[in-house]
């Protein structure tokens, strides 16, 4: 199975299978076209087939246009050697191996997210969490039960050296000593069991002072500042209970905390809903704030929400997408880039075909821990009973559940089969899913379409990137 | 003329891949709309080995 796209003035082509990227020009990008129209690629060594298809071609490109048939026959051995390579048309043959990773690995647990305070000092409407409650009571997580959490994880991981721990809520720094308590246990112990603990903290700002950034910025891996980009955005939604915008409260302190943290491992994580499918406009609000790590993602609300993304707004998101990844290549070429965490595509150093078809570990090896110390298969399941794993003093007991999410890989639902982009997201967001359609191997279609073109966008991206600058000058 | 250019990538159906060491997809930025593409690979053993 191939894709084929044109983006940021190249014609692209990405084999699913063998994750290889062409670029092309306008007649082997036809030629391809016809190959896979026609189900030609199996049959190129045919005579009678490479006549069809360099005659479907020439129709296109008239001699008027300087393609001599020598060309078209050149383009035509080039494209057949990528088949032969197996860089073109690569046969699917992973589905045997799907959940051998989850098979191999079972049983280790390698990240949680610790849901240290179920409470927020904000009021923002479009909250998954709802209101950082998950719609249960107002707590925050003792000391012991932290302590228990990180026991688990390290009794949990088998040989595994880096365990990940997000400080998450609600808003974690409501809860901040227990925070700074955990951190210097988990540094305790992690000699001790040949373990590297890397946090991140997601915050959204309000409770920001020097402790809080010197602290994050010795002990946090990463930290994760919640900004919705244009104050009249922001301040739209996350807003205190007094209805007021938090926007001029936060953002000196994300600049200072940035500033200190020397603009690195930090991301400025935004939320786009139906008010602001613009969201260029808000990554550019930040870019002018002086940020460079970039998030922007599309609302996970209940279905008829006022912030939910409609039909309309979908061509207006794409049209996003592509002037960003414009805006991003523009900014390459000013010496003042940035980095936009759905484009951050690495091609030559990307995550393993097991990763790939595995699927995106919740249940299996990253759960989140609520205050009380119960387990759920990520942030997103947390309020929901059925699927409570167990806790963290007797360890996973619903085994109905870690069953069904052991099963999840990009082959688990049939939707995936033809799409050319699963080998990029692996099946997608069980959570999103399961909102979507009442099953967690049901399809998030929207989500889906989302994914696939911001896919395309960084990978476009990635091939200007390469070829521009490997060739030391522009188109 | 060269009329396709391929781009380096990560071969797909070679390695010895699955070591589990990188992150789990829903971490760092995102939380609610994960994919796998922009995760890094770190298996060192791997990695040292190309």
């Amino acid at each position: 199975m191939i894709h084929q796209y044109k983006l940021l003035g190249y014609n692209i082509i990405l084999d699913v299978a063998s994750g290889a990227v062409h670029a092309t020009d306008e007649v082997c990008y036809e030629m391809i076209r016809i190959i896979d129209e026609g189900g030609y690629q199996d049959m190129l060594e045919l005579a009678e087939v490479r006549s069809k298809v360099t005659g479907a071609v020439r129709e296109l490109f008239p001699r008027s246009d300087g393609l001599t048939d020598a060309d078209l026959d050149e383009c035509y051995d080039d494209v057949k050697a990528l088949v032969s390579a197996g860089k073109l048309f690569a046969p699917d043959t992973f589905e045997p191996i799907a959940g051998k990773l989850k098979e191999k690995t079972g049983g280790v647990v390698k990240a949680l997210c610790l849901h240290i305070a179920h409470t927020c000092n904000l009021n923002c409407s479009y909250c998954f969490a709802s209101q950082g409650k998950y719609n249960g009571e107002r707590a925050v997580m003792s000391f012991e039960v932290g302590k228990r959490a990180l026991d688990f994880l390290i009794e949990n991981s088998g040989t595994r050296r880096n365990l990940e721990v997000d400080f998450f809520g609600g808003e974690p720094l409501m809860n901040f000593d227990v925070v700074k308590r955990l951190v210097a246990y988990a540094r305790e112990i992690e000699g001790k069991y040949n373990k590297n603990f890397r946090f991140t903290l997601t915050t959204n700002g309000v409770l920001i002072d020097d402790d809080v950034i010197e602290f994050a910025n010795k002990e946090m891996s990463n930290v994760v500042l919640s900004l919705d980009g244009r104050r009249e955005i922001h301040d739209k939604f996350r807003v205190d209970y007094q209805g007021r915008g938090s926007f001029d409260r936060i953002v000196p302190k994300f600049q200072r905390l940035v500033r200190e943290r020397g603009g690195k491992n930090y991301y400025m994580r935004g939320t786009f809903t139906h008010r602001n499918p613009d969201f260029l406009e808000d990554i550019k609000a930040m870019l002018d704030l002086g940020f460079r790590e970039l998030s922007m993602e599309p609302v996970v609300c209940a279905k008829g929400d006022e912030g939910e993304l409609t039909e309309e707004d979908f061509p207006i998101v794409c049209e996003q997408y592509e002037r960003l990844a414009e805006l991003m290549r523009e900014r390459d070429k000013a010496g003042d880039p940035f980095t936009f965490y759905h484009y951050m595509i690495d091609l030559t150093g990307g995550p393993c075909i097991y990763k790939r078809i595995s699927g995106c570990g919740s249940d299996t090896e990253y759960m989140a821990v609520t205050p009380w110390g119960d387990l759920y298969p990520c942030h997103q399941f947390v309020g929901d009973e059925k699927f409570k794993l167990g806790d963290v003093f007797s360890g996973v007991s619903n085994t109905a559940v870690r069953e069904e999410f052991a099963s999840c890989n990009v082959y688990a639902r049939e939707e995936c089969r033809d799409c050319w982009a699963r080998l990029y997201c692996s099946g997608g967001c069980a959570a999103n899913a399961y909102h979507a359609t009442g099953s967690v191997k049901g399809v998030y279609e929207y989500g889906c379409r989302l994914f696939r073109k911001r896919m395309e966008c960084a990978v476009a991206l990635a091939v200007a990137r390469m070829l521009e600058d490997n060739e030391g000058a522009d188109k | 003329m060269e009329r396709i250019k391929t781009i380096e990538t990560r071969k797909l159906c070679e390695g010895n891949g699955g070591c589990g060491e990188c992150q789990t997809s829903c971490q760092s930025a995102c939380k609610t709309s994960c994919g796998i593409a922009n995760q890094a690979c770190e298996n060192t053993a791997e990695k040292e080995s190309k």
